[in-house]
């Protein structure tokens, strides 16, 4: 699988490219500059690109603006965007056109190698890795609200890791039980939030934010 | 005919306007100046010192109505330009004495007197004569009218027409008409000669602006060079307490690991875990301390995201409302995010409301943005409340805020900077 990765400090930008190429990844470019990040996603045509929000030159959202960029040229294109800090407002940017292939992680994510690498081919396969950061900020501000409020503690667990952009098998996994409790708990919330079920990850994902997002 | 009767109109009610004036400057400048001097006679006798606050700020109240007048009424500023009382002011009888003191060293109060004096005489004349142009034709048709029968034998002046029988009536009334029109060309103009009179008496000069100016300056940096020392000084705890106190522990951590890692290595792994908690832990601190510094999306995007993602944060549903064609200085842009920020904790932590509105723009030369809530209520700027902090805050930009916060709600704090956008 090919990657284009853009970072701007030095030690990271090693780090990641060690860390991506010992799990099997080829690493088209390891790019520092917003403008070479955009020429890269232009001429590569990598699986996935690895991006840090904030680049030089400008030092502002240039990464970001980036990213966007190129999903306007090429729809789809699988993003996993790093940042040191999330923000709700950047998640909804990302995920607006609604196309999936979206991720946005905190930089910490990368202690955990087996789950960034996860989140990394979930991305590539066109599917949304979500911050869970970003998941709990949604869930605190509909905590007081009504749907919300509708469902029991598992299911919450449940619909966080959904939104994180999770399967029913890996959600499964993780609170050991069985998948089959895990399509009752989805069903149910579905249910709750009145959302029609679709068997799709990434759909589910969005329509989890759409319907967050109207709060 | 619309237009002159609006010219009419406007100028009776001018004339209405200059009784109300000559009442005023007659009635209450006199008052006040004579009690103000007999007061200020009685400082060496000790009663004055108890006196003189109270009638000084009924002076300043009575100057402060004038200059309300003179913006509503004929559009002329008059600055206010009295010094404010230190916060720590005594109270009792030293407070008085030092009030007293206060306010008779401020060249403001001497300009109070003077108005008065001449509000009193030159003042009251201007008030009188723009209602007395409009009310003394009115004599003038009543005499045309029938009212020169009772001065038949006894020849009455009107102006310089000596009247006596009808056709000297008539003239009455017609040099009535030429003075009435006459009222209805100046009497308006009268108005605003009275307020420039005394704005010309009560403006401080130039000189006594720039003071003022100073004196706001110097408090203001002092604030701000407070509010910047304090700022490092938490910081430096933070870091201190928290950042550097989980390196040194992973240092330590690592430094064991690499004596177990052949011994023992389970335990090895065991203290790894553990470094990596603390690193992620003082990533964690340092990314809430970097928010309290200077917030990564108003770095990245300016003042109208970093507030948006700013109410996403929130608890409470915000809708937020940005009309802003440019950038301000980032210093400003800072001051205005910690400022909408205390505000919406305030109004989060405090208000109980259900729905917050953030309205943020441009306009006249200053961002101006609020801070709505539908909730109960009750809020004041004391001291030591969030809002103080925040009028702090603005005071280094010149800028200003102020809270509207009835019991019962809802609540507004307004805020204003003056600054260009690029």
């Amino acid at each position: 699988m090919r990657v284009v990765l853009a970072e701007d400090l030095f030690l990271l930008r090693d780090g990641l490219v060690r860390m991506l190429e010992a799990y099997d990844f080829e690493i088209a470019a390891a790019v520092e500059t917003g403008p070479e990040l955009t020429k890269a996603l232009a001429e590569l045509e990598p699986d996935v690109a690895v991006v840090d929000v904030r680049l030089p030159p400008s030092h502002t959202d240039e990464g970001l603006q980036c990213a966007l960029a190129a999903r306007r040229a090429r729809p789809g294109l699988p993003i996993l965007v790093l940042s040191q800090h999330v923000e709700q407002l950047y998640a909804r940017e990302l995920l607006a056109d609604g196309n999936g292939g979206i991720g946005y992680l905190l930089k910490d994510r990368v202690f955990d190698a087996d789950q960034f690498i996860d989140a990394v081919r979930r991305v590539a396969a066109g599917g949304t890795a979500m911050d869970p950061q970003v998941i709990s900020q949604l869930l605190t501000r509909r905590s007081q609200d009504k749907p919300m409020g509708g469902l029991t503690p598992r299911e919450r667990e449940v619909m966080e890791l959904m939104a994180q952009g999770r399967s029913n098998a890996a959600i499964a996994s993780q609170m050991v039980i069985t998948e089959r409790a895990v399509a009752k708990h989805t069903s149910n919330i579905f249910g709750k939030l009145s959302l029609p079920p679709s068997d799709d990850d990434n759909r589910r994902v969005l329509a989890v934010l759409a319907y967050l997002d109207r709060g | 005919m619309e237009a002159k009767r609006g010219r009419i109109g406007s100028a009776l009610l001018a004339a209405g306007r200059g009784l109300v004036l000559s009442f005023a400057a007659l009635a209450g400048s006199c008052t006040l100046f004579v009690l103000a001097l007999v007061s200020i006679a009685m400082i060496p006798l000790g009663i004055g010192l108890l006196t003189t606050p109270y009638i000084l700020q009924a002076v300043r109240k009575h100057a402060n109505q004038r200059r309300l007048l003179a913006v509503t009424w004929s559009d002329v500023r008059i600055p206010v330009p009295y010094r404010p009382f230190p916060k720590d002011l005594r109270s009792g009888f030293t407070g008085q004495v030092e009030r007293t003191t206060l306010m008779l060293k401020d060249p403001a109060t001497w300009r109070d007197m003077r108005w008065m004096m001449v509000d009193m005489t030159a003042g009251y004349v201007v008030a009188v004569l723009a209602s007395a142009l409009m009310v003394y034709p009115v004599e003038g048709f009543v005499l045309a009218a029938g009212l020169w029968r009772v001065f038949r034998d006894d020849r009455y002046w009107y102006g310089f027409v000596p009247v006596d029988s009808q056709a000297t009536g008539l003239a009455a009334a017609a040099l009535g008409l030429a003075v009435f029109a006459c009222g209805v060309l100046v009497s308006e103009r009268l108005l605003r000669a009275h307020f420039v009179l005394a704005r010309s008496v009560l403006a401080p000069t130039q000189e006594q602006e720039l003071a003022l100016r100073i004196d706001r300056l110097t408090e203001t940096r002092h604030e701000a060079v407070d509010t910047a020392a304090s700022e490092l000084r938490r910081i430096e705890r933070d870091l201190h307490d928290g950042a550097q106190a989980r390196l040194v522990a992973m240092g330590m951590n690592l430094g064991t690991v690499e004596a177990l890692i052949e011994k023992d290595p389970a335990q090895a792994k065991q203290l790894l875990a553990m470094a990596r908690e603390s690193s992620a832990e003082a990533l964690t601190e340092l990314r809430d301390l970097v928010r309290g510094i200077h917030p990564p999306v108003l770095a990245e995007r300016g003042l109208g995201d970093a507030v948006k993602a700013l109410a996403l944060r929130l608890p409470i549903p915000c809708d937020v409302d940005v009309e802003l064609p440019g950038r301000a200085e980032a210093p400003v842009e800072s001051a205005a995010y910690f400022a909408v920020s205390e505000a919406l904790t305030n109004a989060a932590k405090h208000s109980g409301a259900e729905r917050i509105w953030v309205d943020l723009r441009h306009s006249d030369g200053a961002l101006r943005f609020s801070v709505t809530d539908d909730g109960k209520g009750g809020a004041s700027p004391g001291a030591g409340s969030g809002l103080s902090g925040i009028e702090r805050r603005l005071g280094t930009f010149d800028g200003v805020m102020a809270v509207s916060s009835p019991a019962g709600g809802p609540t507004m704090v307004t805020m204003e900077i003056p600054c260009e956008l690029s």
